[in-house]
């Protein structure tokens, strides 16, 4: 049968083909990778970066999916070992129940533990807990020559391939230290922000006080209203906090699709006025101040995930995801990045702005302490204006920097000046995979 | 490896010193600095302004000698393009002779010579140029054809006729790559002001080499298979090759 697939990212822009091989055993994994031809190797797993990380053309993309297994659980110490291809979805099916939630969760459960360590990612409790590789205590690299390595926190190897964007070699499993949990449930405070100075002020002042903290910014709004934002925090809810009415039921986790997008979707639906309709509701609904409201785990974290393939509703023109961190004290350039996205009315959703904690010890992680913020944006006339160049070179000049995992069209010379350890990486790359066996579009794009 | 929107970082231009094709790496590349174009064409002093002019907008030019009719030069020219470095993004098929028509008819080597190097050498670089672009995954090939292929005309039907032998194979082609990822463009432009037709008196609807790159470049990035120009040649070929030949051999084209 012929394996040739064409791939794309879930912006669903740049697809190039590739053979797509589902994950076999360990030998046979290995006899793929010392047999691998010019193009080379990648491990793919959910799909959800939104660029060209996860697309290796004309090479073998190996679809890590089968290998989904959860090894052991240790509900004493808290400690899980699981396959590469488990994704976080099914890690919170299975464990919460226990007691145990994954120690970090991004916008979406539909991500599998390689993608997570390979992009290493990060969520709503970063200022709190870093990213999460700093809770894998040790993982199975499969390695260009074939061999396999276990490596742990202490090895070089291990911190170029958390957030090395899969170049390092085939992520088989790993351990991870979970979080304790006493609830599926969250206790969240909501503050309605109505301009940029307020929620920055807020969340300057507050965020330490929670374990989860996140603000959706209206990037529509103009003039006094920039950035006007609706700004949740909160903690994992205990047993105590809890209605009586959910206490039999207080580690249930059963999140519910509401809806799936139709493959094709009219791609005019989506314009100026129906989005700023929709922020505009969307504002108007959060109330001005809340405390203590108890929200699923699903609610809270993943309510994209209600609506199945979302990606979608953006045409067959795809969209892209600009994602940025720029450190504390760069505010004015964040605002004149919020003021660049007002002015050219992007007909794009809420932007998520979250502050980060410490850096993560990845050469290519993504996090510094900083503002991050996330927002889409669909592929069309505006942006073709260089309104994305403009926004690399603010973020730039501020000492920022851009997600790989979200990247899609990132200039190669960028790089560089974003993620000083390059050339760092690179050393421990080569010395772990000498002939270039593992390669995506997006190394090949950016020259990493 | 080209970009979510649609920039490009390598570009292969076979028949370098076609104006047209200048105009379209120019039109796509919307003169972001920093993008490798390849020149194949023959050494000389057009190939050194063409590279020359692009080198100025901020892109790196490379020449390398090619002469369509030998094969050997063909292969060099598409590999030294592929073996460089990075993934090519785009490739042009832009080499063409358009020949004395009166001559072409008559004297055989004369015809065999636009036979040679429109359509032979065409179909021997798509060949090279396609295997290149499948084992990479992604890629575009735009291939120039004419409407002169579309319905032979007493006034240029040796050209017309390796247009259309060109166009056929191209059209082919780009069936056979369709599961590769590989987009191929054909493009069927009118009469267009070039070097070629320098000295021919303008037929109506004639082109700039521009314009010619605006159609392809929204061609290209819109995914289209073919493109004429201006697009409404498209319409009025579709008319022309359905009248009468006692009418269309009466007509002044």
């Amino acid at each position: 049968m012929d394996s040739r697939r064409s791939l794309a990212g879930w912006g669903r822009t740049n697809p190039s083909v590739a053979s797509v091989r589902p994950a076999g055993d360990d030998a046979e994994l290995a006899r793929l990778v010392t047999e691998a031809g010019p193009r080379g190797v990648l491990a793919r797993g959910l799909g959800r970066s939104y660029g060209d990380a996860a697309q290796n053309g004309g090479g073998v993309v190996v679809d890590m999916t089968a290998r989904n297994g959860v090894l052991s659980v240790d509900t004493g110490t808290a400690l899980v070992e699981v396959e590469a291809g488990a994704s976080l979805d099914k890690l919170m099916r299975l464990l919460l129940p226990m007691g145990l939630f994954v120690p970090v969760s991004p916008g979406t459960r539909h991500v599998t533990v390689g993608g997570a360590i390979a992009a290493d990612i990060h969520g709503k409790n970063h200022h709190v807990d870093g990213s999460f590789g700093c809770h894998v205590l040790s993982m199975d690299l499969l390695c260009a020559d074939g061999s396999i390595r276990r490596l742990t926190p202490e090895s070089e190897l291990f911190w170029a391939t958390a957030g090395g964007m899969g170049l390092t070699g085939l992520v088989l499993r790993a351990t991870l230290r979970m979080k304790r949990v006493e609830s599926a449930y969250c206790l969240v405070d909501t503050d309605r922000c109505p301009d940029l100075d307020e929620l920055l002020s807020r969340m300057a002042e507050g965020d330490h006080r929670y374990t989860y903290s996140v603000a959706w910014i209206d990037c529509l709004a103009r003039g006094s209203s920039l950035g006007r934002s609706v700004l949740t925090r909160g903690w994992s809810a205990t047993r105590q906090q809890l209605p009586s009415r959910l206490l039999d039921h207080a580690l249930d986790f059963r999140p519910k699709q509401l809806a799936v997008v139709p493959p094709v979707f009219p791609s005019g639906l989506l314009n100026r006025a129906t989005v700023a309709a929709f922020n505009e509701a969307w504002y108007r609904k959060a109330p001005r101040e809340r405390r203590g409201e108890i929200q699923s785990i699903a609610a809270f974290f993943h309510p994209l995930d209600a609506v199945a393939a979302w990606n979608r509703i953006y045409g067959p023109k795809g969209f892209l995801q600009y994602q940025f961190v720029v450190p504390f004290g760069a505010e004015d350039a964040l605002r004149r990045c919020i003021q660049m996205l007002s002015d050219a009315g992007q007909a794009s959703f809420l932007a998520v702005l979250k502050r980060f904690g410490q850096p993560s010890p990845g050469h290519l992680s993504f996090p510094t302490p900083g503002w991050t913020l996330a927002l889409d944006v669909p592929i069309g006339a505006a942006i073709l204006g260089g309104l994305l160049d403009r926004l690399d070179e603010e973020v730039l000049a501020a000492g920022g920097r851009q997600y790989l995992a979200k990247d899609s069209r990132l200039p190669s010379t960028a790089i560089a000046r974003m993620y000083p350890r390059l050339d760092e990486w690179r050393e421990v790359r080569r010395a772990a995979d000498p002939r270039g066996v593992f390669a995506s579009d997006l190394g090949r794009r950016l020259g990493l | 490896m080209k970009d979510a929107i649609g920039n490009v970082q390598r570009i292969l231009v076979l028949g370098g010193t076609s104006e047209i094709a200048l105009a379209t790496v120019v039109k796509l590349t919307q003169e972001r600095a920093g993008v490798q174009v390849t020149l194949a064409a023959r050494p000389g002093e057009r190939r050194i302004a063409a590279a020359a002019a692009l080198d100025a907008r901020g892109m790196q030019a490379t020449e390398v000698d090619f002469e369509a009719t030998d094969q050997a030069s063909c292969e060099r020219a598409i590999a030294s393009a592929f073996e460089a470095g990075g993934d090519v993004d785009v490739v042009m098929v832009a080499f063409g002779l358009l020949g004395d028509q009166e001559r072409a008819w008559q004297d055989v080597d004369a015809a065999l010579e636009l036979v040679q190097v429109n359509y032979a050498a065409a179909v021997g670089c798509g060949v090279l140029v396609a295997a290149r672009l499948r084992a990479q995954g992604h890629g575009a090939i735009i291939a120039m054809s004419s409407v002169a292929g579309e319905r032979p005309r007493r006034s240029n039907f040796v050209y017309g006729s390796t247009k259309a032998g060109l166009d056929a194979f191209y059209t082919g082609l780009g069936d056979a790559l369709a599961t590769d990822g590989v987009q191929v463009l054909l493009v069927r432009p009118g009469f267009v002001r070039t070097r070629m037709t320098d000295g021919l008196a303008a037929a109506p609807l004639s082109q700039t080499p521009q314009q010619v790159a605006d159609v392809i470049v929204a061609g290209l990035q819109a995914g289209r298979r073919t493109v004429w120009a201006p697009p409404a040649m498209r319409w009025v070929m579709s008319v022309l090759r359905h009248l009468p030949r006692a009418v269309f051999t009466r007509l002044p084209v």
